[in-house]
């Protein structure tokens, strides 16, 4: 019986591994070392801010992060006054006023991240049709999470003789299927960093990573301080109760 | 009105008091307190009691969201989103629900693994089955209209293909759908009363539970020998004996649940749920729950779509029918040599339509599907019947103590 369980375990292994093969192509993921990972895992704030500035100045030029608030990023340790800062550099329609006029005002902590564009169809026009997906939760809702997006950033590459590209679209090594209508976003040296850390593809994509997590997961820190507090809690109660146990049943016979 | 003449008397003047007006106490005492259980149970007869506790913090943490929660089409993502975000320890709140929802069908599913095996559905607890399929179903519906809530992308297409379903019916199929729909496709007004429902449908699952309790309660649990007790010398005190073992095993449980809501909580869920809904994008496949996963293969395991659902209800209705089906008088597997292989056979059957009803329906997982339910059907359908009359079974042991002892 045991024999027969194997074999069929052994057997969903080789079917499920032959089946992956149908599905749309795309490279294994290369794993990346970040921070956030482990039972301790915590955020790198500094390369948080570094990816920040990558989304502003290339990112948000086509995707909005609408579940994001200025205020937000108190968070990854900007300070009141910088955030004050930031968000007025964008403006938002506000109203209406006393003359029942909408008006324009600049941002504030409170509002959201502002949208590139006033509504999909304008998105999708900028795009050759393609839809610039909300990067709120991205991580989240790709699977592979922070390695399918760094590898997917640092995954262009000429197109493979013989792969069928459509039109204005381009070839990627990580996108399921291998084509993907965004062009290649980050180059090295796209963003200047103000810390001196070196600005190439790969750094830029690991900090943008970085910060598209923290947008993703903002609890991440606390999840799993408080984790750690909830299983030792539980670990506690049960070596409690199972020298409890044994001392109650010995006398059970 | 019978003059109740025979008040039991407590040295708390308080317990008195309510004792004398209405007699909970006793009843606790004796249902909760001396209660017997077969000394011989193992820790798979913890799980009803785990249950329970997940059915009220499923409740509680329920209404808790359901405070936050807007159920329209273009607020339902991002209030959800917001109970993540902005809400004092929301996210705690929900991945213990969503969570909690995965590993209340994990231990319901270890629950009837235990009746099944240990043959507890049979005389005189057949009545007590029925509760416990009914509970499983009202779970199934609860909990496929709970994963509609969010709005996300597997929201909406599961919504969608799970009430087409009802369309497969024939003449009156596509009017019972925009009857449950409340319009001709998945939209607000879908969303709406699958909140209404999923908020209420809860309290009846608590309701029945409570039949379910005081069911067992009367010819009291069955054990892993299935020889009813027969003296005292048989039992132990539910308190404080059983309720330490309950303890125990649900700490076990604790640092389990613990270690996935917090180091892994989307463990369980699927990606393109974290996308809103959108009616104009079908995701490249349409998955449901895990839990349901398993229906999910019977379903598709036919080419024929009435055939299909046809199939997926029966195997759960089968279920009811499984105290009659069972002809044996041996509760425990076991004591029954052939019996027992066929039904961890089934088992495992079950456990590979559900992860076939997680892939694509092509191929060798089409295959493995129609293998799988044949066999879901066979074993309720023949084996069942059948078996008891053609297996050798071995002795079983005069009393619980015999066994106890042995050990």
């Amino acid at each position: 019986m045991m024999n027969k369980l194997l074999f069929t375990l052994f057997a969903l292994i080789i079917i499920n591994s032959s089946l992956q093969a149908e599905e749309l192509k795309a490279e294994k993921l290369k794993k990346q070392d970040w921070s956030f990972e482990g039972i301790t895992g915590t955020f790198d704030r500094a390369s948080i801010q570094r990816g920040f500035k990558v989304y502003r100045e290339v990112c948000a030029v086509c995707h909005s992060m609408n579940l994001l608030y200025y205020r937000d990023l108190i968070d990854i340790g900007f300070s009141p006054d910088q955030i004050k800062v930031i968000a007025s550099e964008y403006t938002v329609i506000d109203g209406p006023n006393d003359e029942g006029e909408m008006f324009e005002r600049p941002a504030r902590p409170s509002d959201r991240f502002v949208d590139p564009y006033r509504n999909d169809v304008e998105a999708r026009l900028s795009n050759n049709g393609a839809y610039p997906p909300d990067l709120s939760l991205i991580t989240k809702s790709r699977k592979g999470g922070a390695d399918y997006l760094y590898n997917l950033l640092t995954g262009y590459a000429e197109t493979e003789e013989g792969s069928d590209i459509g039109e204005g679209m381009y070839y990627n090594l990580y996108m399921p299927g291998n084509q993907i209508a965004m062009p290649q976003p980050l180059y090295d040296e796209s963003v200047e960093y103000d810390d001196g850390t070196p600005n190439n593809l790969n750094q830029l994509s690991y900090d943008l990573t970085n910060f598209l997590v923290w947008a993703a997961e903002p609890e991440l820190e606390e999840r799993k301080r408080i984790g750690i507090i909830a299983i030792l809690f539980f670990v506690v109660f049960g070596v409690f109760s199972f020298f409890l146990k044994l001392r109650l049943w010995k006398k059970v016979s | 009105m019978k003059k109740n003449t025979e008040v039991k008397k407590y040295k708390n003047s308080f317990l008195n008091w309510i004792e004398y007006r209405l007699p909970i106490i006793s009843y606790l005492e004796r249902e909760y307190g001396d209660y017997p259980m077969p000394k011989n149970a193992n820790y798979f007869w913890s799980f009803g009691a785990m249950l329970t506790i997940i059915l009220v913090v499923m409740i509680f943490s329920g209404i808790f969201l359901a405070m936050y929660y807007t159920p329209h089409v273009d607020m339902a993502f991002e209030s959800t989103e917001r109970i993540m975000r902005d809400v004092s320890f929301g996210w705690l709140i929900r991945y213990i629900h969503s969570n909690g929802a995965s590993f209340f069908f994990i231990v319901v599913y270890l629950h009837m693994v235990r009746s099944i095996y240990y043959g507890s559905f049979k005389y005189p607890r057949e009545l007590n089955w029925l509760f416990g399929v009914t509970i499983y179903l009202l779970m199934m519906v609860t909990a496929f209209l709970g994963y509609t809530l969010p709005w996300g992308q597997m929201s909406y297409w599961a919504a969608t293909v799970i009430t087409n379903l009802f369309s497969a019916i024939p003449l009156v199929g596509e009017s019972i759908k925009i009857w449950l729909l409340g319009d001709y496709t998945v939209g607000n007004a879908t969303l709406n009363r699958f909140f209404a429902l999923h908020y209420v449908l809860p309290f009846v699952i608590l309701g029945i539970v409570a039949l379910h309790v005081a069911a067992v309660h009367v010819h009291g649990s069955n054990n892993p020998s299935g020889v009813e007790v027969k003296t005292p010398k048989d039992t132990v005190k539910f308190f404080p004996y059983m309720l330490i073992k309950d303890t125990l095993a649900f700490s076990v449980f604790g640092i389990i649940i613990s270690a996935v809501i917090f180091f892994g909580p989307n463990l369980m869920a699927e990606v393109d749920n974290y996308i809103p809904a959108d009616p104009m994008v079908t995701p490249a496949h349409i998955v449901p729950n895990w839990y349901l996963a398993p229906f999910y293969a019977i379903l598709r395991a036919v080419p024929d779509k009435l055939g299909g659902v046809v199939l997926m209800f029966g195997s759960i209705l089968v279920l009811f029918f499984l105290p009659w089906l069972d002809k044996s008088k041996i509760k425990s597997c076991s004591y029954r040599p052939v019996y027992k292989w066929m039904t961890i056979l089934f088992f495992a059957d079950f456990f590979i339509l559900g992860y076939v009803g997680l892939k694509p329906a092509v191929g060798t997982y089409l295959l493995m599907a129609r293998v799988g339910v044949i066999y879901y059907f066979l074993y309720f359908l023949v084996l069942a019947p059948l078996v008891p009359k053609f297996e050798k079974t071995s002795q079983l042991p005069d009393s619980i103590s015999d066994v106890y002892g042995a050990k």
